[in-house]
Parts: C-alpha cells; sequence; structure tokens
C-alpha cells in the first residue's frame, strides 16, 4: 500500500509527551539543529565514526562507478563499433562486468557499515532510555502515558537508526548522484544538458508539493485506524455489557461507521497518490522525449555521437531518480529530527529524587524501624496541598492504621517514606535520621509496600514472589505464600509456582494478585511494613485469614496500614483517620468509638448488617459517656 | 522437603517470561487463496475488467517505448537520417507517455477502490461474525488476541489485495512482453540473455527465504523487547519500591544484545541481496556488450537495438525481483488470513434456532428446570438446579466462590446453554425466543462496570439508545448520580474513557446503575455490583437500589448482609446444587449453611468490637 519506511517515519508525529508545554518550547528554541549534536554520543564515540565515514565513502564510490557503465557504453558505440575496432570488445565487455561487481562490492560495504551502525545507535539509545526510565521519580511517571513512552523507545528510535544508519548517507549520496550525473553530461554537451533538465523544476515542485500533501493524509489514516482499534478493542472488553444489553447491532453500526472512515482515508490518500505519481513520471518521461527529439538534431548535425546521446539517456535517470525521492528524503530527516528531540526528552529529563552526595547506607542489621513524620506539608506539583502537617511517630514494632475516602492524602504517606517525591516542608526519619540523608536504595531495601494496584510480572508465580530477592530457598517462598493464604490456591494450578501470570499469562483474580503481591512483601523481611488497601479484592472471610497471617509477620516490624474496612486496622496501635490530607481523629480503635466523628460513622455503616453488635457497642459508649 | 533454590545466573536471563506471537507465516495454501478471492468477487464485473484494461495498457506502451528509442537511435545515427522521422519517433514516444500516465492514474485509483472495499468487507464480515459468538469464545481468549485478528491480520491483508495481485499481473505481463520483444528482435541475442533468467530466479528466491526468517527472528526478539518495556514502564513502582533497578539492566542489557545481534544478522543479509542482484545483472549487460558487438559487427543487430536490448536488460530483474516479494508477502498473508478464517469458522455455541419467536413483554416468572451446566466437560458447575420464582420477587444468591452462582446468571441471560434441563421465562424455554427479545428484557450490573469512551450521556444512553437526555438525566437522578455528573467539568458531555481515571469505581457503578435503570428490565440482575464500592458510596447506593428494584423480578449477588436479608428467597449454593432456601429467618432458624455463614462474620466482628 504505501512503503514501510514512510509509515515508520509518521508513526511518530502525534506524540505530544507527557511534559509541560514550556518546557518543550524552550527546549526546541534551542535544539534545532542541536539534535543530531546532542545524540552524537550514540553516533561517535570509538569505532562509530569509523562507521560513519566508511558508509559514506563507499556509497560515494559506489555511485561514482555508477557512471562508468554509460561511458562503456559509449565507447562501446563510438570508439569501437562505429571506428570498427573489434578487438577491444572483451576488453570493454569486461570492464562492464568488473565495473558492476567493484560497484555492487562499495555497495555492500555502504550497506553493511550503515546496518551496523544504525543497529549500534539503537541499542546504545534504548539502553541509555531503560536505565533513564528505570530511575525516573514517581513524579515524572504521574504524568507520563505508558503509550506515548512506547512509542518513543519503538517508533522514534527506529526512525533515528534509520536515519543515522542509511537516511544520512542517502541524503548526501542524492547531491553526489545529481551532482557527478550533472558533470558528465556537461562533459559531453552542455546545450543538450540545459535542454534536458528543463523539466527539473517541475518535477521538484511536484516532488516537494506530494510531500506535503500526503504527509497530513497518512496522518488521517493513522487516526482512524486507533479510533477503529478502540471501537473494536472496547467491544471486545465489554463484550459482556454488550451482550447483556443486546446491543450487537449497535456496535456493528458503530464499527461499520469506523471501518468506513478507514477505508475512506486510505482512498484518499490513494488518490493524492494516483494524481501524482503518475504526473512525476510523465515529467521525468517528457525528458526523455525532449532528449530524443533535441539531441537526435544534434546527432543528425553532427554535433554529437551517437553513442553520447545513449550515455545521455542513461544518464538522465541518475538525475532524476533521486529528484523523485527529494521530497521523502527532507521528511525523512525532519521526522528523524523530531524523533530525536521526544528522545532527548526523556533522556535529559531530570530526576528527582536522587542520593544526596553525603547520604548514608542504612545497614539492615541495624535498621530498627522508628519512623517519624513531624509536620510535613506536602503537594503534588500543579495541585495543591494533597497533606497538611501531619505528624506521627511509629515506634519499632507498632502498627499505624490510616482511614479515609479517596484522595485523603494516605497513599501520599507510604509514598513519602519511601521518598517516591521530596518533602519540602518538615520532615520524615528513619531511625532518627532524615530519610534524605540515607542512600534511596538502603532505605527501600528495608522497606516493603503492597500497592492499591497490584502489579505482577510477566514471570512465575515463585519470580514474582521472590522478584528483589534472588538468593532465596524455594521454602521461603511457600512460607511467605502461606502467610499470605495464597499457598493453597497456588499448588491447586496445574504448574503451581512455575504458572507463568501476568499480561499473557494466566489471569488471576483481584484477590489471588493481591496475595501474591502480599506474599513478596513478607519475603522481603523488611523493618516496615506497608500495606495500601492490600486487601480491598479478597472476601471477609479471606482477609481475615491473611490478616492472621501478617500479624505473625507484623511481630518486630513496624507497619502501616491503609484499608477502607474498619475490620482491617482495628488492632493498629493508632489509627489517623484522614480528610482531605488533614488528621481529623487520631487515636486507638477503641478510644476512637467513644468519640463521635467520621471514624464512628464508618464503622456504623460497616456494621449495620449486625445491628445488634453495633448497637451493643453504641450502649456501652452511652454508658460510659453517662 | 528442601527445593533448590534459585539458580542467580539463571535468573537474570528468565526473569521474566514472554512468550511469543503466533507464527508470522504459514505456507502456501490454494484453498486458503480461492477462499479470500471470494471477496474480490462481488467487484469482478464493473471495476475488476477496468483495472485490468489500465493495467495492460500502462505495460504495453511502457514495454513499446525502449524499441521505439532503438528505432528512432538508428535513424539519427544511419546513414541518411530524415528529421521527420525523428519528430515522428519523439511524437510517438510522447503520445505513449500521456497514454502510460492516464493509465497509471486510473490503475492507482481502481487498484485502491477494489483493494480496500475489499478490506472494508472482510473486516466487516469478521467483526459482525464475532459479534454473533458467544461467551464460550470469549471466555478462552484474551482480548488483544481477539483484536489482532480485526486490525493487524486484516491490515496485512491489505497490501496483498491492493498492489499484491496488480503488481503480479504487471510482472507477468512485463516479463513475459520483455521476453517476447527480445525474441523478436533478435533471436540469438535474447536467448543468450535468457540464460541469466533463472540464475536470477534461483538467487533471489533463495537469499530471500534467509532474509525472511532473519527478519522473523527480528520481529520476534523486537516484541519480547516491546512486552518488556511496556511492562517495566507498568511496574515501574514496584521495581523502584524493591530497588530492583539494577537488576532489570542486566536482565534488559541480554535482551538488547539479541535484538541487536538479531538486527545485524536481517540487515547483513538484506544488504548482500541487492549485490547479487547486480552482479547477475552484470553478467547479463557482460553478454550483451560482447554478444552484442559480435552481433553488430555480423550486421545482424543494429546500435539503436542494443540500446534497446540494454534498457529491456535492465528492467528485467525488477520483476523478478518484485515477484519474490511477492511470494514473502503471500506467506505473511497466508498466516494471516488463517487466522482470519478460524475465527470466521467458528460457530456461536448458543445458536438462536430458525424458528424462534419473540419473547412476548416478560410478566417475570422464571423457572430452572433440573438445570445442568459444565463450563468444560467433566468439571460441573452446576448439578442438576430447580428453582421457581415468581414475577416481582427478589432472590438472594448465595455461596462461596465457585459454588455456581454467576454460572445461573449467566445461564438465565442466555449466554450459555444448559447441558441438560431447562430454563423457562413466564413458562417458556428461552432457547425457543429470539436472543434478542430476550436479553434486552433482562438487565445485568456486574462488578466490573464498562465504560466506553465516549460521553457520560452516551454511557447512559448505552441502555436505551433512543433516550432523550430529560429521562437520562431522570435515571442519572433516580440513582443518585446526577450530583456527580453536573460537577464534572462538562456535566453529562464530560469525556471519559475505559481506563481513564476520570470516574472513581463508585462513580461508575452508578452510571451502570444508570445505565440499567433506563434500559428498564423486567428482570434485573445485580453481579456483586457493589463490591468495589466504598462504605459511603454504598449508602448513597442503598436507595438507589430499592428504587431499582421495585416491581422487578430480581437477582442478586451479594456480600453485603443487609441487602440479603430482605430478599423474598435466599438460595444458597454449594458445589453446583441448591443446599438451601428460604428467607432469612426460616435459614436462620435452620441452623444450616447460611447459618454457618452468618455465623462466621459475626465472629470476624465480634472479634473487632
Amino acid at each position: 500500500m504505501f512503503p514501510l519506511t514512510m509509515l515508520n517515519c509518521l508513526k511518530i508525529t502525534n506524540n505530544s509527551g507527557g511534559l509541560r508545554s514550556d518546557q518543550r518550547a524552550s527546549e526546541r528554541g534551542t535544539l534545532d539543529m542541536g539534535v543530531f549534536k546532542q545524540l552524537s554520543r550514540f553516533y561517535w564515540p570509538g569505532k562509530l565514526k569509523y562507521l560513519i565515514l566508511i558508509s559514506v565513502v563507499c556509497l560515494a564510490i559506489a555511485t561514482a562507478l555508477g557512471l562508468v557503465q554509460p561511458y562503456l557504453l559509449k565507447y562501446l558505440v563510438d570508439e569501437v563499433v562505429l571506428e570498427g575496432n573489434y578487438g577491444q570488445v572483451p576488453f570493454v565487455a569486461l570492464a562492464v562486468l568488473a565495473i558492476v561487481a567493484v560497484k555492487s562490492l562499495f555497495g555492500f560495504f555502504h550497506g553493511f557499515s550503515g546496518g551496523r551502525l544504525g543497529n549500534l545507535v539503537a541499542y546504545n539509545l534504548r539502553k541509555a532510555l531503560y536505565e533513564k526510565l528505570q530511575f525516573l521519580s514517581f513524579q515524572y511517571y504521574d504524568k507520563a502515558r505508558t503509550g506515548d513512552l512506547m512509542s518513543r523507545l519503538t517508533g522514534d528510535l527506529d526512525a533515528i537508526r534509520q536515519f543515522i544508519g542509511f537516511g544520512f548517507a542517502q541524503l548526501l549520496n542524492l547531491f553526489f548522484m545529481v551532482g557527478f550525473g550533472a558533470a558528465m553530461m556537461l562533459s559531453m554537451s552542455w546545450k543538450l544538458m540545459l535542454i534536458t533538465l528543463v523539466t527539473m523544476p517541475f518535477l521538484v515542485f511536484a516532488a516537494f508539493r506530494f510531500e506535503a500533501k500526503v504527509h497530513p493524509a497518512f496522518r488521517e489514516i493513522r487516526k482512524s485506524m486507533s479510533d477503529l482499534t478502540t471501537a473494536v478493542q472496547e467491544n471486545i472488553s465489554g463484550v459482556r455489557t454488550v451482550k447483556s444489553f443486546a446491543r450487537e447491532p449497535f456496535e456493528v453500526e458503530k464499527f461499520s461507521y469506523r471501518n468506513d472512515q478507514f477505508r475512506e482515508s486510505v482512498i484518499g490518500t490513494s488518490l493524492i497518490q494516483a494524481k501524482y505519481f503518475p504526473v512525476m513520471e510523465l515529467l521525468a518521461n517528457l525528458s526523455v522525449v525532449i532528449l530524443l527529439a533535441a539531441g537526435g538534431m544534434l546527432v543528425i548535425r553532427k554535433e554529437m555521437t551517437p553513442g553520447e546521446l545513449m550515455a545521455f539517456f542513461s544518464l538522465i535517470w541518475y538525475i532524476i531518480g533521486p529528484l523523485f525521492g527529494l521530497g521523502f528524503h527532507i521528511n525523512n530527516f525532519t521526522q528523524s529530527k523530531a524523533a530525536g528531540e521526544r528522545v532527548l526528552e526523556v533522556l535529559n529529563q531530570y530526576i528527582h529524587v536522587k542520593d544526596s552526595p553525603k547520604a548514608v547506607e542504612l545497614k539492615a542489621e541495624e535498621a530498627q524501624g522508628h519512623v517519624q513524620f513531624e509536620n510535613v506539608t506536602f503537594a503534588y506539583p500543579e495541585h495543591g496541598p494533597a497533606l497538611y502537617d501531619f505528624s506521627v511517630d511509629a515506634k519499632p514494632g507498632s502498627v499505624i492504621g490510616l482511614l479515609g475516602p479517596t484522595g485523603s492524602g494516605k497513599s501520599t504517606v507510604i509514598q513519602l517514606l519511601l521518598r517516591a517525591y521530596n518533602v519540602k516542608q518538615g520532615q520524615i526519619k528513619f531511625d532518627g535520621k532524615d530519610i534524605r540523608e540515607l542512600t534511596i536504595e538502603s532505605l527501600r531495601r528495608n522497606i516493603a509496600v503492597v500497592f492499591q494496584e497490584t502489579f505482577l510480572f510477566s514471570s512465575t508465580i515463585r519470580d514474582n514472589i521472590a522478584y528483589g530477592r534472588r538468593d532465596v530457598s524455594m521454602d521461603r517462598i511457600i512460607e511467605a505464600a502461606k502467610l499470605a493464604k495464597a499457598h493453597d490456591f497456588i499448588s491447586e494450578l496445574p504448574l503451581g509456582y512455575d504458572t507463568v501470570v501476568g499480561e499473557r499469562g494466566l489471569g488471576l483474580s483481584g484477590g489471588q494478585k493481591q496475595r501474591i503481591a502480599i506474599a513478596r512483601a513478607i519475603l522481603q523481611n523488611p523493618k516496615v511494613l506497608i500495606l495500601d488497601d492490600a486487601t480491598s479484592a479478597v472476601d471477609m472471610e479471606t482477609e481475615h485469614e491473611i490478616q492472621q497471617g501478617l500479624r505473625e509477620v507484623m511481630k518486630g516490624r513496624t507497619t502501616f496500614i491503609i484499608a477502607h474496612r474498619i475490620s482491617s486496622l482495628k488492632h493498629a496501635d493508632e489509627i489517623i483517620v484522614l480528610d482531605e490530607g488533614r488528621t481529623i481523629q487520631r487515636d486507638t480503635h477503641q478510644e476512637l468509638l467513644q468519640q463521635s466523628g467520621r471514624y464512628l460513622d464508618t464503622y456504623l455503616i460497616q456494621y449495620s448488617d449486625h445491628p445488634d453488635i453495633a448497637s451493643g457497642k453504641l450502649m456501652k459508649r452511652e454508658v460510659a459517656n453517662g | 522437603m528442601t527445593m533448590p533454590a534459585v539458580n542467580p545466573e539463571k535468573q537474570k536471563r528468565e526473569r521474566f517470561v514472554y512468550q511469543d506471537d503466533d507464527i508470522i507465516e504459514k505456507r502456501f495454501n490454494w484453498a486458503q487463496l480461492s477462499r479470500l478471492a471470494i471477496y474480490i468477487k462481488p467487484y469482478a464485473r464493473q471495476l475488476v475488467p477496468l483495472l485490468v484494461l489500465m493495467m495492460v495498457l500502462g505495460t504495453v506502451t511502457k514495454l513499446l517505448v525502449p524499441l521505439l528509442l532503438g528505432l528512432a537511435i538508428d535513424e539519427v545515427s544511419g546513414a541518411s537520417p530524415s528529421y521527420n522521422k525523428l519528430w515522428t519517433y519523439s511524437g510517438l514516444i510522447a503520445a505513449l507517455f500521456v497514454i502510460q500516465w492516464g493509465a497509471g492514474h486510473l490503475r492507482i485509483r481502481y487498484t485502491n477502490m477494489i483493494g480496500q472495499r475489499v478490506i472494508y468487507d472482510l473486516r466487516a464480515h469478521l467483526f459482525q461474525h464475532i459479534q454473533k459468538l458467544s461467551f464460550r469464545f470469549f471466555d478462552k481468549r484474551p482480548a488483544g488476541s481477539v483484536l489482532v485478528r480485526v486490525t493487524n491480520d486484516v491490515n496485512s491483508l491489505q497490501d496483498l489485495f491492493t498492489n499484491g495481485v496488480v503488481n503480479l499481473l504487471i510482472d507477468c505481463v512485463q516479463l513475459v512482453g520483455i521476453i517476447a520483444i527480445l525474441l523478436t528482435l533478435n533471436v540469438k541475442l535474447g536467448l543468450a540473455i535468457m540464460v541469466t533468467v533463472p540464475v536470477m530466479f534461483v538467487l533471489t528466491t533463495a537469499v530471500r527465504r534467509r532474509i525472511r526468517r532473519a527478519w522473523q527472528d527480528v520481529r520476534m526478539k523486537q516484541s519480547r523487547i516491546n512486552s518488556h518495556l511496556n511492562e517495566s514502564i507498568q511496574g515501574i513502582r514496584v521495581t523502584q519500591a524493591y530497588t530492583q533497578e539494577k537488576e532489570n539492566m542486566a536482565y534488559f542489557d541480554h535482551m538488547n544484545t539479541e535484538n541487536r545481534k538479531a538486527w545485524d544478522r536481517a540487515s547483513m543479509l538484506n544488504q548482500a541481496f541487492n549485490p547479487l542482484i547486480e552482479i547477475t545483472a552484470g553478467i547479463g549487460m557482460f553478454i550483451l556488450f560482447f554478444y552484442g558487438a559480435y552481433l553488430i559487427q555480423s550486421h545482424e543487430l543494429s546500435v539503436g537495438l542494443l540500446l534497446a536490448f540494454i534498457t529491456y536488460v535492465g528492467n528485467f530483474w525488477e520483476p523478478i525481483n518484485r515477484l519474490g516479494l511477492m511470494y514473502s508477502q503471500l506467506l505473511v498473508a497466508m498466516a494471516s488470513s488463517e487466522r482470519i478464517f478460524e475465527f470466521l469458522d467458528e460457530q456461536p455455541t448458543v445458536a438462536e434456532k430458525k424458528q424462534a419467536s419473540e419473547l412476548p413483554p416478560i410478566r417475570g416468572d422464571v423457572s430452572f428446570r433440573d438445570v445442568v451446566f459444565e463450563y468444560e466437560p467433566g468439571r460441573p458447575a452446576l448439578r442438576g438446579v430447580s428453582l421457581e420464582v415468581k414475577a416481582g420477587q427478589t432472590i438472594a444468591l448465595v455461596g462461596h466462590t465457585g459454588s455456581g452462582k454467576s454460572t445461573f446468571i449467566n445461564l438465565l441471560c442466555r449466554f450459555y446453554d444448559p447441558v441438560s434441563g431447562e430454563v423457562l421465562i413466564d413458562g417458556t424455554d428461552i432457547r425457543d425466543v429470539s436472543i434478542h427479545s430476550l436479553r434486552s428484557q433482562v438487565g445485568i450490573v456486574m462488578q466490573d462496570t464498562f465504560i466506553f469512551s465516549g460521553t457520560i450521556r452516551e454511557n447512559i444512553r448505552f441502555g436505551k439508545l433512543d433516550a432523550t437526555d430529560q429521562e437520562i438525566e431522570e435515571a442519572a437522578k433516580t440513582v443518585g448520580a446526577h450530583d456527580f455528573i453536573v460537577k464534572m467539568p462538562n456535566g453529562y458531555d464530560t469525556q471519559v474513557e475505559e481506563r481513564g481515571n476520570v470516574l472513581s469505581m463508585g462513580q461508575r457503578q452508578l452510571i451502570s446503575f444508570a445505565r440499567a435503570l433506563l434500559a428498564d428490565p423486567r428482570i434485573l440482575i445485580l453481579d456483586e455490583a457493589t463490591a468495589s464500592i466504598d462504605t459511603e458510596t454504598e449508602v448513597k447506593i442503598q436507595s438507589a437500589l430499592k428504587k431499582l428494584l421495585a416491581g422487578r423480578t430480581s437477582f442478586i449477588i451479594a456480600h453485603r448482609l443487609s441487602t440479603i436479608r430482605n430478599a423474598d428467597q435466599i438460595v444458597v449454593l454449594n458445589h453446583g446444587r441448591i443446599v438451601e432456601q428460604g428467607n432469612h429467618d426460616e435459614l436462620m432458624r435452620y441452623g444450616g449453611e447460611y447459618h454457618g455463614l452468618i455465623q462466621a462474620q459475626y465472629r470476624f466482628l465480634e472479634e473487632i468490637s
């Protein structure tokens, strides 16, 4: 349908990136031509620069050798045939073969070194990007979209690979071809050259017009394809909903519309091609006609030899060929420049959270797990404060419960403790030391988290539980799974702990995933354990069992529990109730039940199923209050 | 029992497991090709003949040009050249070019018009067929694998249907034309040149096969890298919290290196291809120069015709090369079409009877008579369930995971058909009525609500396509969703997305309640509909629920006892059988499984208070 290379370049146009626009704008001003300069550390060091050199020089030689054949043809006709020196024929013929062989050899060298170069550049870039992505802070990921990052790592990277490996040399070669070809024509007849090339400006114009038109058209195709994909994807993911409402006809109609849009955009693009390609071909062909008429005249007048005219016919394609692709190559260049910008944007991203120069290591053997928040106020970038004046003193081995609706700041507390963000007001201490004075790695190694949204990697259940620990025995993995109440269902799987889970693996229920994540945290053997709504997806009975397991695990560790259910929090040494970032209540379960407020309200709602228990509690409270 | 520790070196390599994609190409298969050809049939009468005409016209004119050029050169370099003849040749060639221009323009137009219509038809056919398929089909496939069939697999046929077929014809005509012309012009030289053709053919097909395999390897490695990248971005928080950055880097470096090596191999083979072709063409050129000059000497050939020969031979390898490419393309198309046909051959397991009647408006009596069902043979999910429900009753289904609650509901909606027994609504077997008339009267609200990308209004309207804006707002008010909707930046016109976090879980659930209410079903099913909602929202929903249930037969699966307690009938399921049945008080007095369940919950709660 359309050249693949073209598509690849086009793939990258609509990523707007996850960054602030002012940042992009300021970068654009300085980047302009500097993109490839900034990228030079990926294609210049060591032997890489020689690869570039070899690739370009070999291509130039191959191009120059290509001119020899028309010359040999001229020689054959003028000097051999017309002069009757047939004895030279074998030499001319062998020369043709030799030239072709040498030319193709140089062509191969060019392609080989260009390929190597491009692949090394892609490797280096990908490696650098991956490393950067490993260390970018949560702050970056809050805004970044996976799809956008992926397109930088794939489409943009390939555009750069293609341009540095081949596009660049070919762009240069364009000038070689036109230059060499014109020079050779000039050497034979400057008049004929000028007459022949009269259609050239029109051809160049048409080539540029075509690029300008076809570019937005391809974007249109991509957009309608992505609309079509969304329609199908939603239809399949929502198949239960669709079928239960018997909405198949509606879905077919919706799909037909998108399908039609896609077809029309492809046909629209092909109409542009149908208009321009034959015209460009005609323009090129017309110069052949002009060449024949004018050149024929010159030959008849004996101002030119037949051999020269024949050479001209070969040479003309030398000049016209590159002009066909001029628009494409220029476009290729701007596209890969844009791709380079987007890649650099990631590479130049500031890492917000990093070790301070005098950071010390927190030794696992010495860590106590004493966590203190002292008057911490925190706001996410470009948002109002998420946490106001928050303080807590979690002694080693204590349990802190956090309760509050979505957006109340519970998760912020634990993210700050992990140092996913830097605190600007107040401070957080681990064993009495400000966490900013500890190395991030050693801090995090002493903390294990079970996140609200469970993430399992495409790997075996065993490796998912062992994530973060290599030197661990199977016994310990099973022990952790047992404590997390995951062992039973894992053992029932045909492959047990070797079952591959994750995106493309076996589908597990939300509750099962959570239990694997809990086992993962248990295996870490941390000083501080954080459970962020870790049992939301399991039913009450299972939660109860998990908690019994956890109670054992929590011994000797400082634990933070975030939960909706009162039943998960009741054993905490201190329960903090948050609302819109403010601490509105804090005490033990028993004490909080004696106070009217959010905690008691939540309790009453949750226990309304069992009015007897709840009312019993209330009565006690009334008695207590007199 | 001590199991071996995880080997660190092995883990570094196999830290993650990525399954490879489906096989990218298949062997050539005529049956499949002819099945694909059916899609061209509708256009075979009007457009295809025009296309063929344009194609032949374009190719023939193109073939004539070098011959005329050769004759013209002979004319001008001859003993008594004539200007008139030169002008005639030039004019003739110009005319051929103009015809070629027109034919080219129409050819590209028709090609794409036919090709894109065929693709459209194929895609539409596939999608419509998938809509007819039953749950069993979707159960065993991840959504992504279905999606890929409708998008990528169909797209990969696009090339075949547009340029592929046309180019095949053009190339054949061109090849035959060139051979014919060469043999006509000069049999000896023509035959001598023909020697290179088989060489070229063998070379291109052999090298191309290796190139194809090499690129397949690249694609496989690339897709692994992509899977890992995608996953490592999504799981970055876990990676950082567990300080696995460096380990991941080591793992990725291995992957990245493998990928580079595959690329190096493929691009080297790719680069070797052209020189091989060029050298073979060079041999042809050698023969031309050598033998051509000899023939000129013996006056069997003219200088002009030598030029014509050179041009033709130069055009020779192009069609041969493209035919090779075309073959690779065809193999990829084979794999894609096989996957597409695999779906088209799937039959819905829940099929409508030919004489299926419309289900009249439901009163709401439901009965299950000795219903047996199994998802997989030998693993029964329902083992003979019988239940009578009067119109307007609320039934609560209680039981552990896997007890058969959801299966019960799936059968009621006829998402599956029972293995034996029957499901009746108002005394009619639901297999005797049309699926649409059944499902449009049965509403279901699920735990994981699906939100389509679009506005909130459109999402609610999904329940009743011709609902007015007023009806939509009414429904939203009734379920208590109106308040949060009007607070959104664009109110009912706020754009939401499937995975976007514009809406909280609770809000999504409220929207799905509004959707169900708008549909006004006669039978309503709530399948864990409030499980993922936080306590405060749930209180709000409770009152909405009452309104929703009023006057309808309803089935509820829920954890919360307050919802269950008020049901007219509580049905306790265990391992696919109804073990208890009655209202709350009766079952509590009975002291069986239900009583046990309630007691267990009590105990946990007691411990707390």
